[in-house]
């Protein structure tokens, strides 16, 4: 099982929800978050005082896929969550120890 | 079922209220003579309207420019000043305004409201019972304290913004508005300040300057961040300004007539005029026409149309707030950073240099055939000479006064909060709430 967490553009969520959906993910956790990588920030005026703005909105996805399962999501994300300028944001991947479906008791694969 | 029955309910109950009034053709009491019902009924709505202009106008417009955490400190300097000058203004502060006719000062004789009853009238309104002109010139002084507070926000303690605040209604506002429009030698001597340009505007203006001069600049101010928390709570709180403004300005002819409906109108394009100017000046120079650009001007344009409009003739209305748009995105985009003050909220830059230029161009505008008195442009260049004094009189007395205030206020209480309480917020630090 993997852990998939990706930072994206907010405004490209859905293209990437649909995407995943059609692919059988069937759930994932959204976070608003503010970040900066190589976009770096911008610059806002507030009647001449010029303020630099480090910390740019995105979201943050986490979804919990089967191994098989993995490479095709990254693949899924990465294409739907591109817009080829600087900020598209990045995909991290890390490996699952444990999974458990809180109601039924279920656990790893029979979890996700 | 039960929702039609509600509403059939509510459909008798409302014509059963209608037929009630239209067949209540005896009033309970005559009118009493003297007093019209037009020019009381508009001037009970321009009273509602200065009132709104404060609560929730300014304190909307003021939050929304300063940072998260203290957005609840900021809403509560408008709150407290309602109250608090409310119930000064009908204890002493009318009297001492309006009633006599000294040069200096008014008289005590409606001290707590004293002798005022269901008939008498004011000398400067009599058409209207004087009871409702007391209200009306309120919320005058409400506003007036509720903007000074502009320039310290971000960090003056809440307990000594209080002190200075009752002490700042007392020596400062009751004095001018007693000299400009009690009766006293500004007036007698013919400055014209239609609706509060010097009275209002400047010396809230140039108060707040020296009052964000004395109190030094905000942790962090000129590097850190200090970008406002939601600036479509002030878009709200501008809209809120502008249309109360209708009552300031149409309400300050104190009478339902043509005069209130010229100043109302000028008010509006003046208002316009601002936030085109400010908007076109920073869409050429910055390459981008920010909202709040835009909102400054308009403000810019209301205050700088304030002391004219009701002597001015409505195109000229557009013509002063296109220069209050230029010259006030002068005063807060360079002459602040020129001479490094940090004024918060550009209470300075906004409304004391708009009152300002707008005191000058009312002695320049002044029509005739509108308010009864010709500026330059009429042949009458005294005028202008008179305009100055007044500004000048203002100048030194509110910045003097305010001065004074601060240096006694700072003996019992410390101006500004703790550099601690600063970092952590005012919300949480003076008032122990703060916005999740």
């Amino acid at each position: 099982m993997k852990l998939i967490v990706a930072i994206i553009k907010p405004f490209k969520l859905d293209e990437v929800r649909q995407g995943l959906t059609e692919i059988g993910v069937h759930g994932m956790t959204v976070t608003e978050v503010k970040g900066y990588g190589r976009q770096k920030g911008h610059t806002e005026i507030y009647r001449g005082a010029e303020y630099v703005v480090n910390f740019l909105p995105k979201l943050r996805i986490e979804i919990a896929v089967s191994t098989e399962l993995a490479d095709k999501a990254i693949e899924v994300i990465s294409t739907h969550a591109r817009t080829g300028q600087i900020g598209d944001g990045k995909i991290f991947v890390t490996p699952i120890d444990h999974a458990l479906r809180i109601r039924t008791g279920e656990t790893d694969s029979d979890a996700l | 079922m039960g929702a039609l029955l509600l509403r059939a309910a509510r459909c008798a109950a409302l014509i059963g209220f209608a037929i009630a009034i239209f067949s209540a053709s005896t009033p309970a009491f005559a009118a009493t003579p003297g007093i019209d019902s037009a020019d009381t009924a508009w001037m009970i709505v321009a009273t509602a309207l200065v009132l709104m202009m404060t609560i929730p106008g300014l304190a909307l417009f003021y939050s929304g420019m300063v940072r998260k955490k203290n957005v609840l400190a900021t809403m509560a300097q408008s709150f407290a000043a309602v109250a608090i000058i409310s119930i000064l203004w009908a204890a002493f502060g009318y009297s001492l305004v309006f009633t006599g006719d000294g040069p200096w000062l008014g008289g005590l004789g409606r001290i707590f409201l004293a002798g005022m009853d269901m008939n008498s009238v004011n000398a400067a309104a009599k058409t209207i019972p004087e009871a409702l002109f007391m209200l009306y010139q309120m919320t005058f002084a409400i506003i007036t304290v509720a903007l000074v507070a502009g320039s310290v926000a971000d960090r003056m303690r809440f307990s000594a913004y209080l002190l200075f605040s009752v002490a700042w209604f007392i020596l400062v506002y009751i004095p001018l508005a007693h000299w400009i429009w009690g009766g006293g030698f500004l007036g007698s001597m013919g400055v014209l300040d239609f609706a509060g340009g010097l009275v209002v505007h400047l010396s809230a203006g140039v108060s707040g300057l020296v009052a964000a001069k004395v109190m030094g600049e905000r942790h962090g101010y000129g590097h850190e961040n200090l970008s406002p928390f939601d600036l479509s709570l002030a878009v709200i709180g501008t809209g809120l300004l502008w249309v109360g403004w209708f009552g300031f300005n149409g309400g300050s002819a104190l009478a339902a007539n043509s005069r209130a409906v010229m100043a109302i109108i000028a008010t509006h394009l003046a208002a316009c005029a601002g936030a085109l100017t400010w908007g076109a000046i920073e869409w050429s120079s910055r390459r981008k026409p920010s909202v709040l650009g835009m909102i400054s001007g308009a403000v810019a344009g209301l205050g700088t149309i304030t002391p004219a409009s009701g002597f001015v003739a409505p195109w000229q209305g557009v013509i002063i707030g296109i220069v209050a748009g230029a010259v006030c995105y002068w005063a807060c985009t360079w002459l602040k950073h020129r001479f490094k003050y940090d004024d918060s909220l550009d209470v300075f830059g906004v409304h004391g240099v708009g009152g300002m230029t707008g005191t000058m161009l009312t002695g320049i505008f002044a029509t005739a055939s509108i308010g009864g008195v010709s500026g330059v442009i009429e042949g009458h260049p005294q005028q202008l000479l008179i305009q100055l004094y007044g500004i000048a009189v203002t100048l030194v007395w509110c910045s003097g006064v305010t001065y004074a205030i601060l240096k006694v206020v700072s003996i019992f209480v410390p101006l500004r909060v703790s550099r601690q309480a600063e970092l952590e917020g005012l919300d949480i630090s003076q008032h122990g709430e703060a916005l999740q």
